[in-house]
């Protein structure tokens, strides 16, 4: 009885402290989350990639607004008397005109579709192939590993842009294409990690249990292995996406990846080619949002890594006190 | 040891292989692809059709061609066939194209290497410190920054905003000269290339520097070192260094093998023709002959490279010895 008396005392006196209450365990998923919501570049970087998304989705909007579509050529307005291209800030232009008067913000906003979609698509491919691969060839081990893990080694020692420009010249040059493309040359650099991870795995009591439970083979490895293997995947998923981006406009750069005129970061470069470095605004806007959107996926993996490594855990804990010493 | 090399290099043919016969097929398979009428040029008859089928074999089912290009392939009488373009023996093509990759291959690796370990070095001496910070943004825009994109910055900022200001330092895109001819024009024309590549480059041995090394330093054998009394200069670059250069001796052996079978975007945008500006152009031309012959060298130099890089790693680590 007089326990329950002690309580509100206590929270009076002092207001700062939480009130009481029960520890509460957290699941590892939330502890990642936490460390995420204290780390600066994290939360910096989710709220750039946000934005981007937020450009792509709305890509039609700013069309709308400006009233220029992705692909018109605006031969009365878009160009000056000579024909040239509009500097950035001209009249109904906010970033410039590239060499045909098409409205470089316009573009720039329908390239972020590209990039994301490429980005985003042909990495979920890739970890999916590569998962299943490396579950297998780790999980069964004996030939299956053997063929499995050779095969990865093979894709992994090709000269990957050389073959991609092959393949893409052969088939012709088309989205999905460059997204099968990146795909292939991506899932055996997650194939061979899960695959080291799932030869350690198989060897733990859990999944003897599991065994002797009668637990068939397909089910330990999806539902009781890989649940295990969820950190490095993502960690590596995350990196693979800039990755994938840059191999997209560098194929779309060099005349092979999306075909022009479909606007992508990396084409418009390829155009701003044609007009040379006096249109500086035809190069650097393109260039500054391949290059953000690149930095913002290589830091969150980066403060993704050190969320999920728990021996990063004295690194948040400072950080932890540090700001409390700052907001006290 | 031996079995393990001669695994490797079992491995390594096959790759090969596999890599040829896939360009071989891929090529062939395409619809509408007459080899002759390619090879033939403007002024074509039916006869000069018929002839060149005769001459090259254009007329076998694709199979016989296939194995005739792979006999071809014979260390003793080996011959990797002639352009459909310019008629030119395509091993003559790569053989001139070569210099110019192996030219940037060495001054970009030995910019990349000084560089990324040096940053990993000051990165991992002083973990956490504001060097350490510098050394990650460094890392990271290395990382996330397209080769393409870099080599254009600096071809804008070096080249162009300096020339039309009056100060022509560098010279520009397509500029090549001959090592034999004259070695500071040489090194003149390819510094822009080179600090492209060597950027890109070294983030990659920042990072495996860094870590490397901040494992190396937490080691046994290092408390030792410093118990005895040496100068932490002498820890670090005698005793902590050497050991922590195996991961990056690793990734050296392919990114120089990568380079030198062909560096497609610096090449590119710096007007070079080494091995990727031919294979670009031969594959926009659909000159068969040359793009198999310098996919097959780049990837014979990847290739090669992994089964140097592994023998060494075997060599220098005596705990990896791989059964």
């Amino acid at each position: 009885m007089s326990l329950t008396t002690v309580q509100p005392v206590s929270s009076e006196v002092l207001p700062e402290e939480p009130a009481v209450k029960g520890i509460e365990g957290r699941t590892p998923l939330q502890l990642v989350f936490a460390r995420l919501r204290t780390d600066r570049v994290a939360i910096a970087s989710v709220v750039i990639i946000l934005l981007i998304a937020l450009i792509a989705i709305g890509a039609p909007i700013f069309a709308a607004i400006t009233g220029h579509g992705p692909t018109d050529a605006n031969v009365d307005t878009g160009t000056d008397i000579n024909g040239q291209p509009l500097p950035p800030g001209s009249p109904g232009y906010l970033l410039g005109t590239d060499n045909l008067g098409r409205d470089i913000l316009v573009r720039i906003a329908f390239g972020a579709r590209i990039s994301l979609l490429v980005g985003v698509l042909a990495t979920a491919i890739a970890t999916l192939f590569g998962v299943v691969m490396g579950l297998f060839a780790g999980y069964f081990g004996g030939w299956l590993d053997s063929i499995l893990a050779r095969i990865m080694d093979v894709v992994l020692s090709f000269p990957y842009v050389l073959f991609a420009i092959v393949l893409v010249s052969v088939f012709g040059s088309s989205i999905p294409l460059t997204i099968l493309v990146i795909a292939f040359f991506s899932f055996a650099a997650i194939g061979r990690i899960v695959r080291g991870q799932a030869l350690s795995q198989r060897e733990k009591e859990y999944v003897e249990a599991a065994h002797s439970l009668g637990a068939g083979n397909l089910r330990i490895m999806f539902v009781d292995i890989l649940p295990n293997l969820v950190a490095p995947v993502i960690v590596l998923a995350t990196l693979l996406i800039p990755t994938a981006i840059i191999f997209e406009a560098t194929l779309s750069f060099l005349g092979l990846g999306v075909v022009p005129p479909t606007p992508s970061w990396g084409n418009m470069l390829s155009d701003a080619e044609t007009v040379g470095f006096q249109a500086w605004w035809f190069y650097i806007f393109p260039m500054f949002f391949l290059l953000i959107t690149t930095l913002a996926f290589n830091l969150l993996g980066d403060a993704v890594r050190d969320a999920l490594d728990p021996r990063t855990e004295r690194i948040f804990a400072g950080r932890r006190k540090k700001a409390k010493v700052a907001t006290a | 040891m031996i079995r393990f090399l001669i695994r490797r290099i079992v491995l390594g043919l096959i790759t090969l292989w596999v890599i040829v016969t896939l360009v071989f097929f891929l090529y062939y398979a395409r619809p509408g692809v007459d080899p002759a009428r390619e090879l033939a040029g403007r002024a074509v008859t039916p006869q000069l059709l018929k002839n060149l089928d005769k001459e090259y074999g254009f007329d076998k089912p694709v199979i016989v061609q296939y194995w005739n290009y792979l006999q071809r392939l014979e260390p003793w009488h080996f011959n990797l066939g002639t352009s459909n373009t310019d008629r030119l023996p395509v091993t003559q093509i790569i053989a001139e194209a070569v210099p110019i990759d192996i030219s940037l291959a060495v001054g970009s690796a030995i910019l990349w290497m000084a560089l990324g370990i040096s940053v990993g070095v000051l990165a991992a001496r002083r973990p956490r410190s504001l060097w350490d910070r510098g050394a990650t943004v460094f890392v990271l825009t290395g990382v996330s920054m397209p080769t393409f994109i870099l080599g254009l910055l600096l071809l804008y900022v070096l080249y162009y905003l300096l020339t039309i200001h009056g100060v022509p330092i560098f010279p520009k895109p397509g500029s090549w000269t001959p090592f034999t001819q004259n070695p500071l024009e040489w090194a003149h024309d390819l510094i822009l290339p080179w600090v492209t590549l060597a950027l890109i480059t070294a983030a990659t041995y920042s990072r495996l520097t860094r870590s490397s090394l901040l494992e190396t330093l937490g080691e046994d054998y290092i408390r030792t070192a410093r118990a005895k009394g040496l100068s932490e200069r002498r820890v670090v670059y005698r005793h902590a260094l050497r050991s922590s250069l195996t991961p990056i001796i690793t990734q050296f052996g392919i990114d120089l093998a990568t380079v030198m079978g062909g560096a497609i975007i610096t090449e590119t945008i710096f007007g070079l023709p080494g091995l990727g500006q031919r294979v670009v152009q031969a594959i926009g031309v659909e000159d068969l002959p040359v793009v198999i012959g310098i996919v097959l060298v780049a990837s014979f130099f990847v290739v090669a490279a992994n089964i140097v890089v592994d023998a060494l790693y075997a060599v220098l680590d005596p705990r990896v010895r791989v059964s």
